[in-house]
């Protein structure tokens, strides 16, 4: 009781103050239909009729969003399209739907779940990227379609298919070549999972300076801009990249 | 890790190709992990309940019970199922748990119950989710303070019996707190009660005009001017008591510094104070103010009636609980009364003749209209002092009801508390008692048994099969392992009564009682000290006068020699004889800790020999037919017990 009474004391002092909603607890959002709720629930004479004029469309709205699901085209069609067995798509799409519902995942979600493998960092901005990279039709949500198409690709996909997509990850503006400032922002968000506390202590020249060497080995033609052919043909040329393609063999 | 992270983890790793073209060194190799199964799906029956899920779905806890290869231990290969046998309405919830991620409370169920299954699935209570997670600690804090309450209240109550060497301070202190531990307490409580009620009573009379004898109209005092040495006298006395009584508990208890900042110590000082104080002051006029408003103060002996009644003390901590809303009232109440008063007298201001002269003179008619009591000694007269008068009284009401209830509520649910524990109290008694009669109860059995048991060993048909009860297996694996206990130790187990029997018989005086055993059954001594003979009914409990409970040490060693006498007089093959009476001498040179333990194991003589070498340690081996049994430990001085056998021996 002691403690609840400093709690309720503070949020009264903001009700006076105006920047708070007594009624539903937010900040006044759309404030004239909400005021006129709330004039017209303090009239006696007014009845219940009055009111769902009023407030149906809020009511619908909110209806609207939580129904929306998504179903995936049936699971014959995303044999076809993918690499992935029939099993393995089933393991895929129970792990999915049990952590989406909806059937989709907004960006929000994207970012919560990728901040999760890296407590140490702030993987927003990678997440980010990776957020529109797999949402290959833009419309800012992420279907299981998308997310399967996406790891058919990186996991069984050929080396080429792999570096396509990496080319498509850094290509943030989607015009076919990477620039040093795309370069930048992918090197920047990459280190920023890190977080503050490596070995040795990160310097903030250091995403700068990878972004150099990188062009440096990519950009043939010292155009300023690395194309998806350069691209390909560099890294197929590095041992180090083509070693480390086995990194996907056991996923899934 | 949440649940969802192992979903995802395929997808984070793939996401890793963005870091490849980039890796300016070669990065690892991916774990070999063996190639998964695929999923399948798993049947858990519950007592009887088939659950099925998908292992996955179970993996993704790895550090509980289902999530690990502990489960393996309940697989059942016949079945191809994991059987549990626990309840399947919990089991429920702990499923869900590994489905959604989110462990919910039961409502229903009883929240010890629930924890008892969480532990054994390997759940950690800080898994409940969110939504539960109030409901569930709020009634887990619940059960926790009942029992602690039980635990206190059994402590408390009558608290453990005191050591026989406690001092007086210890058992005075006690006899305070427990008035109904001892018969002295009880009567000095309630002559302490009647001497409050006194006190109170005359403070009261005192005061009433009462007519003189002579019926003088002009001239009514009050009674104390009347018969001031009476009350006087009447005075005194009480407040010699009280004083005695402070002093008492001071003197008894066990951290004055403490027991001087109590709040009963402190009534106790205001109560009688004044009256010192008033025995000092001179009787001139100057100080008798002070010295009438002293007076005043003698009513507080009322609150020291809060120790005989558990009542007021709850309503003191209730009221003390509930400091925060009390505050909260007084402070809204202020605040509402400074307005009206301000308001009320702004508004009268015109009129002449009015009562409402200044603003705090106005409080006071705030304050009795708010609280609804309206003396109608300040009314107002104009229009706007009635309208502002009637929001006034309307407010009031509003004001004062709401902090109450909280306090009405808090109040309720002390005193509830209390009851129960009063209630639990009585019922632990009761408790406690059936407890003792069911453990004694399988203490007799294991007796019995070994009575009858050993009718057994002695092989031949005594015709005493029929005292024989039928055994369960489990009794009777039961009954082995308290015998192997036994012969571990070479003592036998005896019950309380036989026991503390033992202890009575040996404060007496050596000669009586060895005089009373020999002409007693051949039994001798034997049941003297031990008495236990579980075949007889009735116990020889050899009622001597003056027998005490505490056992001296001098009367130890007689007991331990008569047992070394004991045998003797029995009938036996003369190399048992010499062996045991041998036997008993070294043992009781041997160790400070004696343990003497008589054991006489009915045996045909042809064995006897054998048992009391096995048993030798413990004491030598009896004549047949009789089982007694003493078990008893003692200290002893043992230096000069050598002499003591061979004088008693020679009676």
């Amino acid at each position: 009781m002691r403690g609840q009474g400093r709690e309720e004391s503070l949020s009264e002092s903001r009700d006076l103050d105006g920047s708070y909603d007594q009624l539903t607890g937010h900040p006044p959002g759309p404030t004239k239909k909400a005021l006129k709720q709330r004039f017209l629930k303090l009239l006696p004479c007014c009845g219940p009729q009055a009111l769902p004029s009023v407030s149906e469309n809020s009511v619908e709205d909110e209806f609207e969003l939580s129904t929306v699901c998504h179903r995936p085209e049936g699971l014959e069609q995303l044999q076809e399209q993918t690499k992935f067995t029939r099993k393995e798509l089933q393991v895929l799409y129970r792990g999915f739907k049990n952590e989406c519902p909806s059937g989709v995942v907004n960006e929000e979600n994207f970012k919560q779940i990728y901040s999760q493998f890296f407590p140490q960092g702030d993987s927003s901005t990678y997440a980010t990227f990776l957020f529109n990279a797999f949402d290959t039709n833009h419309d800012g949500s992420v279907s299981f379609e998308d997310f399967v198409a996406g790891l058919s690709v990186i996991l069984r996909g050929t080396i080429d298919d792999r570096l396509n997509w990496a080319f498509n990850l850094y290509d943030l503006n989607k015009d076919g070549c990477i620039t040093k400032e795309e370069m930048l922002d992918i090197m920047k968000s990459i280190y920023d999972m890190m977080g503050k506390y490596t070995y040795p202590a990160l310097r903030e020249e250091a995403p700068r300076e990878h972004v150099e060497s990188f062009f440096q080995k990519m950009d043939r033609n010292k155009d300023g801009v690395v194309t998806i052919e350069e691209f390909i043909e560099s890294c197929q040329k590095d041992e180090n990249i083509m070693r480390s393609m086995q990194l996907f063999d056991n996923v899934i | 890790m949440a649940a969802g992270v192992a979903t995802w983890l395929p997808f984070a790793r793939a996401a890793a190709v963005g870091w490849l073209p980039l890796a300016q060194q070669p990065l690892p190799p991916a774990p070999g992990v063996k190639a998964s199964r695929g999923d399948e799906v798993l049947v858990v029956n519950v007592s009887g309940r088939r659950f099925e899920t998908w292992k996955n779905t179970l993996d993704r806890y790895p550090d509980t019970l289902l999530g690990s290869s502990e489960k393996e231990f309940f697989y059942d290969a016949d079945s191809g199922e994991y059987f549990f046998d626990r309840d399947p309405d919990m089991f429920r919830h702990v499923l869900n748990f590994y489905r959604t991620g989110r462990l919910h409370c039961p409502r229903q169920e009883c929240i010890q119950a629930f924890d008892e299954e969480l532990a054994f699935y390997g759940l950690v209570p800080e898994l409940v989710g969110d939504c539960c997670l109030e409901e569930y600690r709020d009634r887990k804090k619940e059960n926790a303070e009942r029992l602690a309450e039980d635990d206190e209240a059994e402590q408390a109550g009558d608290g453990p019996a005191l050591p026989a060497d406690s001092s007086l301070r210890q058992r005075l202190w006690r006899a305070f707190e427990n008035p109904h531990t001892s018969t002295a307490a009880l009567v000095f409580y309630y002559v302490t009660g009647f001497f409050i009620a006194v006190s109170v009573i005359a403070n009261v009379v005192e005061t009433i005009p009462c007519r003189g004898p002579t019926r003088r109209p002009t001239r009514e005092q009050p009674c104390g001017d009347r018969f001031p040495t009476a009350f006087f006298c009447m005075d005194t006395a009480c407040v010699l008591i009280f004083t005695g009584e402070y002093l008492l508990r001071l003197f008894a208890a066990p951290s004055r510094c403490r027991f001087l900042r109590s709040v009963m110590s402190l009534i106790d000082v205001v109560a009688i104070l004044p009256y010192y104080i008033g025995l000092f002051v001179p009787k001139n006029d100057d100080v008798s103010g002070a010295f009438v408003t002293l007076r005043v103060f003698r009513v507080f002996r009322i609150f020291k009636f809060s120790r005989h009644s558990q009542g007021l003390r709850i309503l003191g901590y209730t009221l003390k609980s509930c400091a925060s809303e009390l505050g909260f009232l007084l402070f809204s109440l202020t605040m509402a009364i400074i307005i009206f008063a301000t308001v009320m007298f702004y508004a009268e201001k015109g009129t002449s003749k009015t009562n409402f002269t200044s603003i705090p003179a106005a409080f006071w008619y705030t304050i009795v209209t708010m609280t609804t009591l309206g003396y109608g000694d300040m009314v107002p007269s104009t229009i706007a002092g009635k309208i502002f008068g009637s929001i006034c009284s309307l407010s009031g009401v509003l004001v004062i009801a709401l902090p109450v209830p909280v306090i009405v509520s808090n109040f309720s649910r002390i005193y509830h508390q209390n009851q129960r524990a009063d209630k639990r109290r009585a019922q632990q008694k009761v408790r406690l008692a059936r407890i003792r009669l069911a453990k004694s109860g399988t203490t007799n059995a294991f007796l019995q048994y070994k009575q009858n048991g050993s009718l057994e060993d002695s092989g031949s048909g005594e015709g005493h099969v029929l005292c024989v009860r039928s055994r369960s297996a489990f009794e009777q694996q039961h009954h082995h392992l308290l015998h192997c206990l036994e012969k571990t130790t070479c003592h036998e187990f005896t019950d309380e009564l036989t026991f503390s029997e033992a202890l009575g018989t040996v404060s007496l005086g050596g000669r009586t009682s060895r005089s009373t055993s020999v002409s007693s059954q051949p039994m001798g001594p034997g049941s003297l000290l031990s008495s236990c003979c579980p075949r007889r009914a009735k116990r020889r409990a050899i009622r001597l006068a003056n027998s005490t409970a505490s056992v001296s040490r001098g009367s130890m060693q007689e007991l331990d020699t008569l047992a070394g006498q004991q045998r003797s007089p029995a009938p036996q093959s003369r190399s048992s004889l010499n062996a045991k009476l041998h036997d008993s001498l070294d043992l009781n040179c041997d160790s400070q800790d004696f343990v003497a333990a008589i054991i006489s194991i009915p045996t045909p003589p042809a064995n006897t020999p054998d048992e009391s070498q096995l048993s030798s340690p413990g004491g030598g081996s009896g004549s047949g037919g009789r089982a007694s049994s003493t078990l008893r430990n003692s200290r002893l001085g043992t230096s000069c017990l050598l002499p003591e056998t061979v004088k008693i021996s020679s009676l």
